[in-house]
């Protein structure tokens, strides 16, 4: 059991919860994860930890809602307690100095990314963010982000926020730029594939932190495996930080959709539920 | 004691083909009273019991049948949990025509007692009747944290807790049991059951914390400092193997453990009232020939495909699997393509698996485990169309918890290296047992590795100097 302590809605479909989980707060490390089940009939889902506190016993996750789950969690309150909360899982990204590093972050990728920016800061290295959005109000921890970087852009797909256009447009201006000596990026598929063609093209290493689906998230089912430079890997153990130049974007993006029609199902399923749940509350 | 010489060994009573291929539910129903009593009646009761020697965790066979004989149910239990605190288990999974039904003396006969049904009739008679060991607990306040509930690991801690240790079990899943809740379907060993032989072990004063992922979550040092003496290992094998072909990442091919976790613990097959969907195609090939392979093949019939194979690439003499699964299986559908081997998986352009192409194999010369060796027939490919995979071709070691033991020593296959007669690791007050020691074997070797252990723990707390390798 693990009691959420704060619960806030950064936008629309991204909320951010304060767990109180003091024992995977204190083994918690930039670029892990935690694997997340809130009711008896629940799926287990990995989540990025976005912030810890190991001081306060404390785990932030921020999600988006894309499906029935996510959704379900977002209606949990202050107070409630989640069922089952598993980590910290994978491992941990390298922690030293680069030199310059440049942190990606791409709609709700924009909370993972951050712990590893404010380790790397921490570290000595000069980090420029690059943060980026579809448009102004999904964009969110601007401040946050602007506290662990030296240079800090914000992007909007449709001009809404910040710079017009996409997150690997900055990024290609910077690299143009200056020198940089490692990438991060953390965000949708298709964002840290582009990136990845951009940064191999000219050379510079290029982290990437995927979020296959997963059961078990410790090994045991393989559901999250991912081919890295021709070589079967296990995101929950193997990674879930890979280096960018080697992964099979392609297949990946595959597996993802490999459970869509269900997924829209339990939507359904939920939504009806949900609908019949209301009627019976107004007809009282 | 009666013997009635003019009845033989009975048959387990189990459910129509047509009924049971339908649901999730229990195959074989049990004995009835009247049959186990009849049943126990033809035990020989030998002077020398070899039965006994084929048992992994020394239950007390002709002591326990003799009872039943007598219609002295409750005795007849707690003479059963003396050794083995999950009966009802071994009742249903243990292969005892390889242990203790393969040295009863009746078996030259061919029809040794049904001590398997026995054992199943006794738990499933505690469990209706609520029969409750006595068991009184000395306090000791030695703590052992036991890593892994699953066989090897419940056995250790009620043999430990019953001994008076203080005892927590930590799991990494939000279940209890290991393999039996997430490996073993529903149909072959009902949760229910399993989740009462967890109450029990639990009645014995065992602390279980679940979710908790040892090496992640906390480190054998972290609860070495929380005051903890001794450790057992038992978390089993827990690393699917994959073939290692062109195509195995497609849409649609599972390993055996995704495909029967997704079904057994997070109740796949119950989609969308569980959250956790499964996908089965009409058409499924399952890879391998052990008992996996059966309840993957098994679950798909369940899950609804039309057409379940299975693909093996010896004959069924070899098969690893028990013969009373081989026969459940092929008499619910299920089709063994016997030696054949996939050589790649074939996709469509979204991802999607759609056929596997095979070569067909011939036996030559025994290998390493006596087995003759499967040799491909070359030009002999062809391609079987296919809509599932299931991969189930066995398990390597968990590196999760190992890699954060350096001092612990493995073994060329990266299992655990324990001394055999004690279950005693390179590391001081380590214990270890069960798949991660001996890579995937039986519920009942884990469970007899457990119980070893436990005896070795006692014994590391009362005498430590008997523990050469740690001086």
């Amino acid at each position: 059991m693990a009691k959420i302590l704060v619960k806030e809605v950064l936008t629309p479909q991204i909320k951010l919860m304060v767990v109180d989980v003091p024992r995977i707060a204190r083994k918690a490390k930039p670029g892990q994860f935690v694997v997340v089940r809130f009711h008896e009939q629940g799926e287990r889902i990995p989540l990025t930890i976005a912030d810890f506190d190991p001081d306060a016993g404390t785990v932030t996750i921020i999600f988006q809602e894309v499906g029935k789950s996510t959704v379900h969690l977002g209606e949990m309150e202050e107070g409630d307690d989640i069922l089952d909360f598993v980590g910290p899982l994978g491992r941990e990204i390298e922690e030293k100095n680069f030199g310059h590093v440049v942190c990606v972050g791409g709609g709700v990728g924009i909370a993972p990314v951050y712990p590893k920016a404010r380790a790397l800061k921490m570290l000595g290295n000069f980090v420029t963010s690059i943060i980026g959005a579809r448009t102004a109000d999904l964009i969110f921890w601007e401040k946050e982000m602007r506290s662990v970087s030296d240079v800090l852009h914000v992007t909007t797909d449709d001009g809404t926020y910040g710079e017009k256009g996409f997150v690997t447009q900055v990024l290609e201006n910077t690299l143009k730029k200056d020198t940089v000596d490692l990438v991060v990026a953390v965000g949708p598929l298709i964002m840290m594939k582009m990136v990845s063609l951009l940064t191999k093209k000219l050379g510079i290493p290029t982290l990437v932190s995927l979020n296959p689906i997963m059961v078990d998230g410790t090994g045991m089912c393989g559901c999250c495996r991912v081919t890295v430079g021709e070589k079967c890997k296990f995101t929950c153990v193997d990674g879930p930080v890979f280096d960018g130049h080697q992964v099979d974007y392609d297949e990946l993006l595959a597996r993802q959709r490999t459970y869509l029609d269900e997924e829209q199902r339990a939507m359904e399923v939920w939504r009806m539920k949900k609908a019949e749940e209301e009627t019976i509350r107004v007809t009282k | 004691m009666s013997q009635n010489k003019f009845k033989g060994r009975p048959k387990m009573p189990q459910r129509p083909v047509q009924e049971r291929i339908r649901d999730f539910d229990e195959v074989p129903s049990g004995l009835e009273e009247w049959a186990a009593v009849e049943e126990a009646r033809r035990c020989l009761q030998c002077k020398k019991p070899l039965c006994m020697r084929g048992c992994p965790v020394e239950i007390d066979i002709p002591a326990f049948i003799a009872l039943i004989a007598e219609g002295k149910f409750d005795q007849a239990v707690q003479k059963m949990k003396e050794k083995n605190s999950l009966p009802a288990i071994c009742g249903r999974v243990c292969p005892q025509e390889e242990q203790c039904e393969r040295e009863c003396v009746l078996a030259k006969k061919g029809e040794p007692i049904a001590v398997g049904y026995l054992e199943r009739f006794i738990a499933d008679y505690e469990r209706e009747h609520g029969v409750r060991s006595p068991y009184c607990f000395s306090e000791n306040e030695k703590k052992i944290a036991v890593i892994g509930a699953g066989p090897a690991g419940l056995t250790c801690s009620g043999d430990l807790a019953k001994m008076g240790y203080d005892v927590t079990i930590f799991e990494a899943l939000h279940a209890p049991g290991g393999v039996l809740v997430y490996g073993i379907p529903e149909f072959r060993l009902p949760k229910s059951i399993v989740f009462g032989e967890v109450d029990y072990v639990k009645s014995l004063g065992v602390k279980l914390e679940l979710s908790i992922v040892v090496g992640k979550s906390v480190t054998i040092e972290d609860l070495e400092k929380e005051g903890f003496g001794a450790f057992f290992i038992g978390t089993g094998a827990g690393l699917p193997y994959f073939m290692e072909l062109p195509g195995e990442n497609l849409n649609g091919i599972y390993s055996a453990n995704e495909f029967l976790t997704r079904s057994n613990l997070m109740k796949g097959y119950r989609f969308p009232e569980y959250d956790t969907p499964i996908k089965i195609g009409r058409r499924v090939a399952v890879i391998g020939g052990g008992n996996v392979a059966m309840d993957s093949a098994r679950t798909a019939i369940r899950l609804g495909a039309e057409e379940v194979c299975l693909v093996y690439r010896r004959t069924k003499n070899e098969m690893p699997a028990r013969v009373e699964e081989v026969e459940r299986a092929e008499e619910e559908g299920v089709n063994c393509i016997i030696l054949t081997n996939p050589v790649r998986f074939l996709g469509n352009q979204n991802g999607w698996v759609t056929g596997i192409e095979c070569i067909e194999m011939e036996l030559g010369e025994p290998d390493e485990s006596g087995r003759r060796r499967p040799v491909a027939i070359e030009g002999s490919e062809y391609v079987i169309p296919i809509d599932t995979v299931i991969v189930a071709i066995g398990q390597g070691p968990n590196p999760l918890l190992l890699e954060t033991m350096p001092d612990l020593n493995l073994n060329r296959k990266g299992y655990i290296d324990i001394d055999p007669e004690t279950g005693a690791t390179s590391m001081r007050g380590t214990f270890a047992g069960g798949d991660i020691v001996t890579g995937a074997a039986t519920v009942i070797s884990a469970m007899g590795a457990g119980k070893q252990a436990a005896r070795s723990i006692d014994r590391f707390f009362k005498d430590p100097d008997t523990f050469p390798q740690w001086r």
